[in-house]
């Protein structure tokens, strides 16, 4: 007997939670508890009084799987809301990494110049190495990296995708 | 104002929450409230002899009453012990509220003495859990705790509270009720929804009702209106393990149970029906079968008061989010205000008859040996005479004989393990409901190895009086692991046989009991007659038939349609599909 797994499309969701202790354990843990992929998550207040924080998960699954999630996210006591960005119109989705790079000669000139084409900043320097500030969508950011590899690459810290819907309306 | 401690905060909120009994046990990190609790004049703490036992009371009391179940226990093994009972009240959707003492705030994340990470051991098998690090905020935390337990799909809360906490003080007034920020259970059916569906079961010519707990869960004015909608529309009615009660087995238009262990009726009803009405029901894979099998024909509407319900297993044509007792109202008044009739149901009914013609409950008798179906049947009989009689059961093959030869004609009255399927639940239960309802006859059915799982709690019963009686059918096995066994094995019986039972008549005895043996069908009758005479609490170990088995069975994998109705057609074996089933 050999178990089958289903094709997995990704989503974007947007969740406003209670900012409060534990909370990204319960989201964390439903994900896992239930067998549900997280691609990356991100989390941080959003309210002036510290009370409400927005959570961006990336997650993928077959449209049943993805449901379902949203809505066992939503039966959660301290989730505000849950929205599924591409069913809530167009959005925008961006993600910040620090790559760097150490090498000399043709290898850092190239660096330098992918990073120009890419509109990276260079946020720290030395003699043999850069780090690059790169900000946009998770695609954009991939292609960066792997052409980095080519260069010499150290390592990257991403910070995973957040997202919010275009126009005037909230999520 | 005044400052309290937190123990006399806490003390305070359940009496303002109404709470009249504590199913709990004492230890280190809970004193001070155990202190307050000291000669109490309106809550009576119950002191039970293992956490767990303490889980399946309140579920018991909560299933019976329809009120929530109050459990207390200490931090460490206290609340690892009742993480069971936690988990099973998620499942079966039980309001219970679990107060833990945990190890002072600052001693929290040391390794102290009796320290367990109890809100993160508990965050996913509670509806919600707090750690409360101020006194200041406790009495709101509670009074939240026991609307989130009590409200929506009701279920556990745990409320774990560090020693310091129980000690320092804080102004206490009764909290306001208010909106919670986040939580809002949706309770009233969307009309449109509802229009709908009226008009799907008007136009239904194979109608069915697929009832579940959340029908005896919104509360009895919600089986009240599931009956009147079921006279009305004149639709047959199955229910799920959990649902029974709901509607009165005693009604022709009653099918009996559906899923793994129900009537040939009922699944083949729900098979052949172009309508299926799911009301609080969600489509568990002991009720469905083959999950692409299930139901191909027809068209489904969903009442649920959770979403996540919802299209999880079998996706409907028509989900309706909302409190039963609300939807049904809404159903009703609609149907009414369209005035339609009862369609003509008569060449369903007639297909429904000629299953149930098979007599799928039948089953042989020998004269010599009690057939455990024998015994469940004329423990019914027995008590029909009886004022309230509320049944739980423990989990295995009894379980599944009472739910098929038990008949309920009320709700609350059935309590089990449905969802987690606990061995170790129904006598705990069994004493919670009893406390909950002085005046019921209370009966335990149970195996002989299940019993055994939270035997110890016959002390509690000795101890408040209560006059439970429980009703062995012993016939020395796991019987449902052998049976699954002799269904995929080939019978080989891998530790499932009961060896070294105790004597349950001396064990009987020895607690201050009554023990009553019945050996043969001769005895059954006036077995169960002097059981229910015999004030106080009684064992009763009933020797049954030892290699009976459940049936109708539908055996993993498999279809409604492809039941087995009775031993000759069990095969032995099965395929590693089927096996990787539960």
């Amino acid at each position: 007997m050999h178990i089958q797994e289903e094709l997995s499309e990704r989503h974007v969701l947007s969740l406003t939670v209670s900012n409060e202790a534990g909370m990204l354990a319960r989201i964390a843990g439903l994900f896992t508890a239930r067998g549900y992929n997280i691609d990356s998550l991100t989390v941080a207040d959003i309210t002036p009084d510290h009370g409400v924080s927005r959570i961006t998960i990336v997650t993928s699954g077959p449209p049943k799987v993805i449901d379902q999630i949203i809505a066992q996210l939503d039966r959660l006591v301290s989730v505000h809301k849950v929205v599924d960005l591409a069913e809530a119109g167009p959005f925008v989705e961006r993600e910040l990494a620090l790559v760097k790079v150490a090498g000399s000669g043709e290898h850092r000139i190239e660096a330098l110049r992918l990073a120009d084409v890419f509109r990276a900043k260079v946020v720290d320097t030395t003699i043999e190495s850069f780090i690059f500030e790169i900000t946009g969508t998770t695609e954009k950011i991939d292609n960066f990296v792997n052409l980095m590899r080519q260069v010499g690459l150290v390592e990257v810290g991403r910070t995973g995708v957040v997202g919010l819907i275009r126009g005037k309306g909230p999520v | 104002m005044a400052e309290k401690s937190g123990a006399d905060i806490l003390v305070e909120c359940l009496v303002d929450l109404g709470v009249e009994v504590v199913f709990g046990y004492p230890g280190g990190a809970v004193l001070p409230i155990y202190d307050a609790l000291y000669n109490h004049p309106t809550i009576k703490h119950v002191l039970v002899r293992h956490e767990q036992g303490a889980t399946h009371m309140a579920e018991g009391y909560a299933r019976s009453t329809g009120k929530p179940g109050v459990v207390l226990v200490t931090s460490g093994p206290g609340a690892t012990n009742a993480v069971t009972g936690i988990t099973d009240a998620l499942m079966d959707s039980i309001p219970m509220v679990v107060i833990t003492g945990q190890v002072p705030t600052h001693l929290i994340g040391t390794d102290a003495f009796q320290e367990a990470d109890t809100v993160g051991i508990t965050r996913h098998c509670s509806k919600h859990n707090y750690l409360v690090k101020d006194p200041g905020k406790l009495a709101a935390v509670v009074h939240e705790a026991f609307q989130i337990a009590t409200t929506g799909r009701p279920g556990p809360v745990v409320v774990d509270i560090p020693k310091n906490v129980q000690i320092a003080t804080a102004p206490y007034r009764r909290p306001e009720p208010k909106q919670h920020p986040s939580y809002r259970p949706q309770v009233k059916a969307d009309a449109s929804a509802i229009d709908t569906a009226v008009e799907m079961l008007a136009a239904s010519e194979r109608p069915i009702f697929y009832t579940g707990g959340g029908v005896i869960n919104s509360g009895p004015e919600a089986s009240r209106l599931l009956r009147e909608l079921a006279a009305l529309t004149g639709a047959p009615v199955t229910s799920t393990l959990m649902g029974l009660g709901a509607f009165p087995a005693s009604s022709p238009q009653w099918l009996g149970m559906l899923g793994m262990h129900g009537t040939f009726e009922a699944n083949w009803a729900m098979n052949q029906a172009d309508l299926i009405l799911c009301i609080g029901a969600r489509f568990d894979d002991r009720v469905t079968g083959r999950p692409d099998a299930f139901s191909p024909n027809s068209r489904k509407i969903h009442i649920d008061i959770d979403r996540s319900s919802i299209n999880k297993i079998i996706n409907v044509d028509l989900p309706i989010v909302a409190d039963v007792e609300s939807a049904l109202a809404d159903m009703l008044a609609l149907w009414k205000q369209r005035d339609h009739k009862r369609a003509d149901l008569a060449e369903w009914w007639a297909r429904i008859d000629g299953w149930r013609a098979r007599g799928s409950l039948d089953y042989a008798e020998n004269g010599t040996e009690i057939m455990p179906q024998r015994a469940i049947a004329d423990l019914y009989k027995g008590t029909r005479s009886a004022k309230d009689v509320i049944i739980t059961t423990e989990v295995g093959q009894h379980q599944m004989w009472a739910a098929q030869h038990f008949g309920f004609d009320e709700p609350n009255k059935w309590l089990t393990s449905g969802g987690l399927g606990t061995m170790g639940y129904g006598f705990p239960a069994a004493i919670g409901a009893q406390l909950g309802n002085p005046d019921s006859l209370v009966i335990c059915v149970a195996g002989d190895a299940s019993i055994q799982m939270n035997i110890q709690e016959m002390g509690t019963a000795s101890q408040y009086r209560l006059p439970v009686k429980v009703f062995i059918l012993n016939n020395e096995y796991m019987g449902m692991v052998r049976q699954w066994q002799e269904l995929t094995y080939e019978s080989r019986y891998s530790n499932s046989y009961s060896d070294s039972l105790p004597d349950f008549v001396k064990l009987a005895e020895a607690y201050g009991w009554t023990g009553i043996r019945i050996e043969g069908p001769q005895e059954l009758e006036s077995g169960i007659r002097q059981m229910i005479d015999t004030p106080g609490p009684v064992i009763v170990d009933c020797r049954v038939a030892k290699l009976s088995n459940c049936f109708p069975m539908i055996p993993s994998g498999a279809a409604h349609t492809e039941m087995l109705l009775d031993p000759s057609q069990v095969a032995g074996v099965m395929s590693d599909e089927a096996k990787a089933l539960v």
